[in-house]
């Protein structure tokens, strides 16, 4: 975005009167001025909310796929007494399934469920870890979605309409609040596993200005795209090409006099200043073997995704603003034992190490951590290779699945909303995705109905119509 | 509630009566009659009569009136009018006390919406007179004139023309995307004919390349991508065919209403072509989801939306999908017209036709009889003709017993979008003599590749499907096979098509017929009761049309000033900006429709003209008047869209292929790109392309809808989701990283180096001043000589420190030149490749 652009842009943007507030404004003025921009110019600078932020910062842990709530949050001990036989037809005429006939048989929850914490929370035997931070967290067990499939779903989650091409939350919240690390983008990604469906449609920007598009940060070789020299040049060659270019660009600068070329200075001196910053916040070396530990970072199968949980944590206290964790896959629709295992294995101790983490440096109280998938997954199973033992798997879920949320003004060791006996509906407390999105932008100081972008001759905002903030959620 | 009752009280007195016409009709009309009038009535509800308004008003009782009960919130029921703009103090006293007043409603104040606007986009398009101006000698042609028009009112002068050299790159990167060569440039210096630049316009109108720069605008509002969008983001093979029709329509000049018509409905032409079957491609460039379990009806639903609000955009500047749920809250489009406008496109099969390229034909059917032995033979010998019927016969049952085999359920419901394209579902119910021979091998390919579904692993092992596969497709590789193109056809049968409830596609409301928007003007249908698509699109470009042409004309002059002279393109309603220059851009829009509908016409019209000539130098003076350039008292510096930076990049190093039209090229990618995705599982994995692939044109490269190449998307590249009628121009780190360390860009400048050293030994601020030409189109100042004489020495040092610290920034070496010579070529011209004015066009 040009700054003339942004200046409209700027101007459109109703809650934001004067320039922001937030940490760093003065050091970020001059660093702009030295280049002959004004602050006011700079898409990224932090803004304002729209009132007193719970939480300056968001780590979502999307899990791909839709992990199976039955046999992880919510348990259903009547499941396994229908085990193997179909639910009445009364009760399954109006259900919407992918894959499966509503006639298929029950699948009864083959893992133990236990009550942990002060709150006493019942979580399956597959979250040890997990199971030991939940009194930080609030459990929703009554989430419900409008998509069935996993693209559309995971559009949703993200961007609230089934259709692409609307920002995702990330790129909302970093439109709305900006960032406090200039030295970073504000809205990291980070993915682990096998891909998912919906691909960078998770992190796009859509409509809104590329700036704040999600910036993949991949966990081998350079973490941003292009982050590091090509071959042959050292990093003195680097900042003697930056200078050549500086100077070269300033003074066609003069001679134009248009400010855009100023913004591209300045936009080469950020870069230079990723590649500089980047080297220590990949330096895990002065994390204590303890800290290593806890994540898993140096073992199989934590390896991966340990290295994301922990690499979250210090993008977040370097002041990045949205950290996504995209972990591929749960979509077990045939061999869900084998495969929720091996998930929960990779991601159960990373996740709590997470949450420990964050909560002994202080970082918690202000980080919103939301773990959780695009829907859920049947009481009934679905068996794709009957002559194979232990195929069985589970169809997808809208109506009735689990998500969680911690920290940044959630009030943990609670549980909200029911499903019935058999986990196809909700009888209590229903919390759509509109409503978790409205109660993530609340608790980061934005009001959902006035975060709006003007496009195509509408005032779109990431809620679309409804949405209502989940207020047993908040502390 | 408590709050309420001291609220009833505040509104208990007003002090004089009130008057219908006065005071309540204009509250009813304004903020009630949107959702409950004449256009829709929501929860069955009516407020512009007074027998309709009874339903909840009692008379005289405001107490009892459910409608004093919703606009004051009161019983717990949601307020009225729903969202942040609740009625006012002062009107609900209003209303309370018209209600309390006996609700009088006097007869004849029954109030409709007007269909009718005074909105300036839906009125005809004028020709105004060419104005006087204060220096006519400035105008080249009448667009000169309309633009001097207006800087003279605020007594603005334009200025100058920019400098030869500038104007050629300029136009030539306008025109065709490509910059100017040396030799091109230094002809043109020297050409001191009074026509020299008009010579200039007319050989890049000329240029092949023109069609590529100009259809890569156009498949912006295509939506032009080459995979499906969603979930394994499946190939589309041929989706390419469509932009070849479109680079081939827009360099032969075809007329913009016949560009229309092939696109909208080239099917429905008598006899349709090949290549107007291929054009109506522009339909299939809507997402699909082959999603197992997908609900088919909802996303033929979404995707008749598409099509539907795409053709609006493109060519109407008309935001409809704002209707889809309601009546348009700023436009005169209501809901019913949204679906009347959809009834257009309800009903479209998609079909595969074959497309031949030149001289594809003569070969394909000399060995087509061969190529079907070979694969008829093949088949019997894996005994597809004995184990097909009775997989369909099972299948057929499967649809018939749902539940009862899970396994062939799964394999029926995969059945509907394993095919490439088509419906397996309907295929297989087709007696096998009464298929086509495409259907029927459409069905055999799918029972290949899908029997595992049905049969199980151990059972697919034993026939060996999978081998017969590879067979297959490597005997149809090894034979000549024509090029298809993505199509669709009318589906048989009667068509319904109805108006859906709050946008939901499962909420049938009443029947809808196909039609146009009542503001505009009426649809002539061949047959006036059956209105076609064929109709729509010759209505689009008919003569009474109002917004086809302003669209048009607003789109080809952004692309030569870098903004359009509506600056919504995509929005000409009453919430787009208003048009800059409104007499200019009818002049515009009436010159475009009445002398033919030419593009390249129009654009010669702009480029010739002085306004586009001018310099883009910034004009201090008018910055706070005139800050965003709106007047057009100069030319504007405009970012290159990203195709053009990779394109220029690899032009100016001499590594640019510069081959026309064709399939879509994979260039290479960095590792992990692709797997962000799920589809690199299947056939849309990344397959970098080799040879002289890898240089072709930006525009070529494979758009990946969920994993975009990542270069394009840094560069604010297509979005191909939706109609995009304007690229951003965002300025970010990432591009900045992009060109300093992409692979791709390092070695454009080591080709560039090596042509800079490649003839033979000569001063260094001759080569570079060499090179800075080639790279910018100008000669350097002496200031800038020094800066890179400076930069040269600086690095020359650096390398010489450890030269093989800079091992790996070229493979060849030019004869005689040194390694540390070469190294610090290659970083100085990737200084030149990097600056600001080399992705700018000026």
């Amino acid at each position: 975005m040009s700054p003339r652009e942004f200046k409209v842009l700027q101007s459109r943007r109703k809650f934001l009167t004067g320039t922001a507030g937030g940490i760093g404004m003065a050091a970020l003025a001059s660093l702009f001025q030295q280049d002959g921009l004004a602050a006011e110019d700079d898409p990224l600078a932090p803004r304002k909310p729209h009132f007193p932020a719970r939480a300056k910062h968001i780590i979502c842990m999307f899990m791909e796929g839709a992990p199976s709530q039955m046999d992880l949050f919510d348990p259903k001990p009547e499941l396994r007494r229908w085990n193997g036989k179909p639910l009445p037809p009364s009760m399954t005429k109006d259900l919407k399934l992918a894959f499966i006939k509503p006639t298929a048989a029950v699948l009864g929850s083959p893992f133990e469920f236990k009550k942990h914490g002060d709150c006493g929370m019942e979580l399956s035997e597959l979250l040890p870890f997990t199971a030991t931070c939940a009194d930080d967290i609030s459990l929703i067990r009554s989430m419900h979605t409008e998509a069935f499939n996993h693209h559309p779903g995971q559009l949703f989650l993200f961007s609230g309409h089934m259709i692409g091409g609307r920002p995702s939350m990330g790129s909302w919240v970093t439109y709305g609040l900006g960032s406090e690390n200039r030295d970073l983008p504000g809205f990291v990604v980070l993915s682990s596993g096998v891909g998912t469906s919906a691909g960078s449609d998770n992190f796009t920007n859509g409509f809104l200005p590329s700036t704040y598009a999600g910036t993949p940060f991949r966990n081998s070789g350079e973490p941003i795209l292009y982050l590091a020299n090509p071959k042959g040049i050292t990093n003195e060659s680097q900042r003697a090409r930056l200078d050549a270019l500086k100077e070269l660009n300033q003074d066609h600068l003069a001679s134009t006099g248009d400010m855009e070329i100023a913004s591209r200075i300045q936009a080469y001196e950020l870069a230079y200043r990723m590649q500089s910053s980047a080297p220590d916040l990949l330096d895990f070396s002065k994390e204590t073997a303890e800290t290593r530990e806890m994540y898993g970072v140096d073992k199989e199968p934590t390896k991966t995704y340990g290295t994301n949980c922990l690499l979250a944590r210090r993008l977040v206290e370097r002041g990045v603003r949205f950290v996504m964790l995209m972990h591929a896959s749960w979509d077990h629709h045939s061999e869900l034992t084998k495969g929720i295992k091996k998930q929960c294995a990779t991601t159960d101790q990373p996740t709590a190490a997470l949450l420990k983490d964050l909560k002994q440096r202080g970082m918690l109280k202000d980080t919103l951590v939301v773990w959780g998938g695009e829907f859920g997954r049947t009481p009934m199973s679905e068996i794709r290779r009957p002559e194979e033992a232990d195929n069985a798997g589970r169809d997808h879920h809208p109506n009735g699945y689990s998500m969680w949320m911690a920290g940044g003004g959630i009030k943990g060791g609670q549980v909200i909303g029911k499903t019935d006996d058999l986990g196809l509906t909700i009888t209590e407390d229903p919390v759509e995705v509109h409503d978790l999105q409205a109660t993530i932008l609340h608790q980061l100081g934005l009001d959902h109905t006035k975060l709006t972008y003007r496009y195509m001759g509408r005032d779109f905002r990431l809620t679309d119509v409804s949405g209502e903030v989940v207020k047993k959620l908040l502390v | 509630m408590r709050y309420l009752f001291p609220l009833l009280l505040a509104f208990a007195a007003l002090a004089a009566p009130v008057d219908f016409r006065k005071d309540v009709e204009p509250v009813l009309k304004s903020r009630c009659q949107g959702c409950h009038g004449a256009a829709q009535q929501m929860s069955g509800l009516r407020l512009d009569s007074r027998d309709a308004a009874l339903s909840v008003v009692v008379p005289g009782k405001s107490a009892d009136s459910v409608l004093f009960h919703r606009i004051t919130g009161a019983k717990g029921l949601r307020a009225m009018p729903p969202g942040p703009k609740r009625l006012s103090p002062e009107e609900i006293a209003t209303l309370k006390t018209w209600i309390d007043e006996g609700a009088t409603w006097p007869a004849d104040a029954i109030t409709q919406a007007p269909v009718k606007s005074t909105h300036w986009a839906f009125q005809p398009v004028s020709h105004p007179a060419v104005p006087k101006t204060s220096d006519d000698s400035w105008a080249r042609n009448p667009i000169d004139s309309f633009i001097l028009a207006r800087l003279d009112k605020d007594k603005i002068k334009p200025s100058p023309e920019a400098d030869k050299r500038t104007l050629l790159r300029r136009v030539s990167l306008d025109l065709t995307g490509l910059p100017p060569t040396v030799e091109e440039l230094r002809e043109f210096t020297a050409d001191t004919r009074p026509d020299a630049y008009e010579r200039e316009v007319e050989r890049l109108l000329a240029s092949p390349h023109f069609g590529e720069k100009w259809a890569r605008h156009w498949l912006d509002r295509a939506r032009y991508a080459d995979s499906d969008g969603y979930e394994k983001d499946w190939a589309r093979p041929y989706a390419w065919r469509y932009r070849d029709y479109v680079i081939d329509a827009i360099n032969a000049d075809m007329p913009f209403d016949r560009f229309t018509i092939e696109q909208v409905a080239g099917d429905l032409l008598p006899n349709a072509t090949a290549e107007q079957r291929a054009a109506v491609g522009f339909h299939r460039n809507t997402l699909t989801n082959r999603e197992g379990g997908i609900d088919n009806k909802q996303f033929q639903f979404e995707s008749s939306l598409d099509r539907s609000n795409t053709v609006a955009t493109a060519w109407l500047g008309l935001t409809t999908g704002c209707a889809q749920c309601h009546n348009h809250k700023f436009d005169p489009i209501s809901q019913k017209e949204h679906y009347q406008l959809m009834a257009f496109f309800d009903h479209l099969d998609e079909v595969e036709v074959d497309a031949p390229l030149p001289g594809e034909l003569g070969p394909y059917l000399a060995k087509h009889d061969e190529y079907r032995a070979k694969r008829e033979a093949l088949l019997k010998e894996y005994k597809v003709p004995e184990l097909m019927p009775p997989w369909e016969e099972h299948m057929i049952r499967a649809e018939a017993n749902p539940g009862k085999e899970t396994d062939w359920d799964l394999a029926w419901d995969c059945l509907a979008k394993l095919t490439e394209s088509g419906d397996g579902q309907k295929m297989i119910h087709i007696p096998a003599a009464k298929r086509t021979q495409r259907e029927e091998d459409l069905l055999v390919n799918s029972f290949i590749r899908n029997y595992h579904f049905a049969v199980g692993p151990k059972v697919y092992e034993e026939v060996k499907f999978k081998e017969l596969d590879t067979k297959l497709r490597d005997l149809e590789n090894s034979y000549p096979q024509l090029t298809q193109a993505m199509s669709v056809v009318e589906e048989p049968g009667v068509h319904q098509s109805y108006l859906r409830v709050k946008g939901d596609y499962k909420a049938l409301g009443a029947e809808v017929k196909p039609d146009v928007l009542a503001v505009l003007p009426p649809l002539k249908p061949a047959d006036p009761k059956n209105a076609t698509r064929l109709d729509l699109a010759k209505w689009i470009v008919s003569n009474e049309n109002p917004l086809t042409p302003r669209v048009a004309v607003n789109w080809i002059w952004q692309e030569l000033f870098g903004q359009a002279i509506v600056r919504t393109p995509n929005d000409f309603g009453t919430r787009g900006d208003p048009p800059s220059h409104p007499q200019l851009l009818d002049w515009l829009a009436s010159d475009f429709r009445d002398n033919g509908w030419s593009v390249k016409g129009m654009v010669r019209k702009i480029v010739i003209s002085s306004a586009y000539r001018q310099s883009s130098k910034e004009r201090p003076e008018l910055q706070s008047s005139d800050p965003a350039n709106t007047l057009l008292a100069r030319q504007s510096r405009v970012r290159l869209p990203a195709e053009l930076v990779r394109d220029s990049a690899l032009a100016v190093s001499g590594l640019l292929n510069t081959d026309v039209g064709g399939k879509s090229i994979f260039p290479p990618q960095p590792a992990g790109v692709a797997e962000l995705g799920y589809g690199q599982h299947d056939s849309s994995g990344w397959k970098e392309s080799t040879g002289r692939d890898r240089y072709r044109r930006g525009m070529y490269i494979f758009l990946k809808r969920s994993t975009p190449y990542p270069m394009l998307m840094n560069f604010d590249g297509p979005k191909t989701v939706q109609p995009q009628c304007k690229r951003d121009r965002s300025d970010t780190a990432l591009q900045a990283l992009n060109l300093l360390n992409d692979p791709v860009f390092m070695e454009a400048a080591a080709a560039l180096a090596y042509e800079s050293l490649s003839d033979g030994p000569a001063p260094f601020r001759q080569r570079a001043a060499e090179a800075f030409e080639r790279s910018l189109g100008r000669q350097p100042s002496a200031k800038e000589l020094d800066g890179l004489e400076k930069y040269f020495l600086r690095e020359k040092a650096i390398v010489d420190k450890n030269p093989s610290a800079a091992a790996g920034r070229y493979v060849s070496l030019p004869g005689g030149v040194q390694p540390v010579e070469m190294a610090a070529w290659v970083a100085v011209s990737s200084v030149l490749l990097n600056l600001d004015e080399f992705i700018t066009r000026e």
